[in-house]
């Protein structure tokens, strides 16, 4: 593994972009002996204005706590789509969502565009999951990069979520995990 | 057993507290630090400990202070706004000489500021910001792993030396949340104030014990009577005004800590042995600056690092001797130059200085640190 990974989560306050970070940082430090960092920057809003939230994973001592140029960015929204694509990793993945983004400014970083809010309202039934089918692409970015196993990740949100909906949690992941296994 | 959690600085910070034997929480809320409160109010009535959210931060810290007198070990925790109005009592547990921790998450300002954006503006007013002569002691951790262990310090020194201890947190440090491996309870170095050992008619509360010259402290329903004021009082605990009772009681609250300073002071260093160059940062920006060394470090320059973990007492004879090797010194803090001062005072011109500031609510950028190491390097 690299000596420092970097993820971030950027989108509207109220998509969960906060707790997909801490459900990352959690299986990380908790699930796979790493040392992880989560840190976050959001208006004074509940709903609606920007959120931003990072994880960095290291096997190493971490000092910095934020990321300078993320390896795998998660953006569900098109502000943050236009001030984050540009700070990418060289090598990095990106992955936007297609209902809240629609044009995405040149990158070298490889961009994938997903139904990610679609899969949560229509497989799911729950706009609220979005956060969850973010975490299942996650888990199968990082499983591809070495990093963590996806059973880590899905572990850390069944920790977390509150009782009686796992199930509804884990579809999600499951599907997001499988979104991303189709083409990576 | 020890056991791997992944914590925010507060929650850190409060489960520290619980580790260290704290059982008495007043306070009111306020961003970035309400986390503190939060977890106290949940976990303090499972072991049979008291939170109570007070009306304001006045009687948050007033509280805090009563409880400790009770003969709990006792906590409040604020961010800027709430310090400032915490400061008169502040200065009533100096003169009382009551153990009482407060955590202060800073956050901008002046005024109510930035409450969810990072500043280091109020580590002067933890030297200065009550007012009269005292010693201070002040913690700026910089993991969350160390906010777990250095409340426990700060409670410790707080039982030991009869005073506030105060835990200089921040935004980022606060919000932030990271591995902590929580040590067994059995492991802990825990200290408890020392009790009287005399009679409740022979006890004279403010009476030093000539081997460390501290007075045992009673608890208020223990039989021993005690007065409590914060004028300038005698061994009694009655006000005064003769010279000599009033000098040897202010000269005891100076003496008190820094006779038993190097015991105190901690600090933390990196590749600091060739430098020729050292960066001194604290908090959250310690981080960066160690982040910035490190890179430099690749790049073949020779520069340190050096963190203060205590700021008052400040490690200034330590930082002194290192200084002098170096010749030069890079201060990154998030204010416009606080503890810059204290640092050129310690190493007495013996380093050239270069202050850099940074007051837009964010963290300092490794890449700005090390611009700036390798401008000064060169």
């Amino acid at each position: 593994m690299r000596d420092r990974y970097e993820i971030r989560f950027a989108g509207s306050g109220g998509q969960g972009v906060i707790l997909a970070a801490v459900v990352v940082g959690e299986a990380a430090a908790i699930y796979e002996g790493l040392n992880s960092v989560q840190t976050q920057a959001y208006g004074p809003e509940a709903r609606g204005g920007k959120s931003k939230s990072e994880v960095v994973i290291s096997r190493g001592s971490i000092d910095y706590p934020k990321a300078t140029s993320p390896d795998l960015q998660i953006i569900l929204n098109q502000t943050s789509c236009d001030e984050f694509i540009g700070q990418t990793a060289k090598g990095g993945v990106v992955v936007v969502d297609d209902t809240y983004v629609s044009s995405v400014a040149d990158s070298e970083a490889e961009v994938f565009m997903l139904p990610i809010v679609k899969t949560a309202r229509e497989k799911i039934g729950r706009e609220l999951v979005t956060n969850m089918v973010a975490l299942g692409v996650t888990a199968r970015v990082l499983e591809k990069e070495g990093l963590m196993k996806a059973d880590s990740i899905k572990k850390a949100i069944l920790a977390r979520v509150p009782k009686g909906t796992e199930e509804m949690n884990e579809k999600a992941f499951n599907a997001g995990y499988n979104l991303m296994k189709a083409i990576r | 057993m020890t056991r791997v959690e992944f914590w925010q600085g507060n929650v850190s910070v409060a489960y520290g507290a619980i580790a260290a034997g704290c059982r008495f929480f007043g306070g009111y809320p306020i961003t970035p630090s309400s986390e503190i409160a939060e977890v106290m109010a949940e976990e303090l009535p499972v072991y049979n400990g008291r939170f109570i959210q007070m009306e304001d931060e006045i009687a948050g810290i007033a509280a805090t202070i009563g409880g400790a007198v009770a003969g709990y070990k006792s906590m409040t925790a604020t961010s800027g706004p709430g310090f400032s109005l915490k400061q008169e009592n502040l200065g009533l547990a100096y003169m009382a000489e009551i153990p009482i921790v407060v955590v202060d998450v800073m956050r901008g300002g002046p005024s109510t500021g930035l409450p969810t954006s990072i500043a280091q503006q109020d580590v002067m007013q933890a030297r200065w910001g009550t007012h009269g002569d005292h010693a201070t002691i002040a913690y700026a951790p910089s993991s969350v792993q160390e906010c777990y262990e250095v409340t426990i310090k700060a409670f410790n020194m707080a039982e030991r030396f009869r005073q506030p201890v105060l835990i200089m947190s921040d935004e980022v440090l606060g919000h932030m949340r990271e591995k902590v491996i929580v040590p067994d309870n059995e492991t802990l170095t825990i200290v408890d104030r020392k009790r009287p050992s005399c009679s409740p008619e022979e006890f004279i509360p403010y009476r030093p014990d000539p081997e460390d010259n501290l007075p045992p402290m009673a608890s208020f329903g223990d039989g021993y009577r005690w007065h409590i004021t914060g004028l300038t009082h005698n061994e009694w605990g009655f006000p005064t005004n003769c010279p000599e009772e009033i000098a040897k009681k202010t000269a005891r609250l100076m003496d008190k800590v820094n006779a038993y300073r190097d015991e105190i002071v901690e600090y933390e260093t990196e590749n600091v042995e060739d430098a020729d160059v050292i960066v001194v940062a604290y908090g959250s920006v310690a981080r960066t600056a160690l982040s910035a060394v490190r890179q430099a470090r690749d790049k073949g320059l020779k520069v340190g690092y050096f963190r203060p973990v205590t700021l008052w007492p400040f490690p200034d004879r330590e930082l002194e001797s290192l200084a002098e090797k170096a010749g030069r010194l890079i201060v990154p803090e998030l204010n416009f130059g606080q503890m810059v001062h204290e640092i050129e005072r310690a190493v007495h011109g013996k380093a050239a200085m270069v202050q850099m500031s940074l007051v837009n609510g964010e963290l300092f950028q490794p890449s700005e640190i090390l611009e700036k190491i390798e401008e000064v390097a060169r």
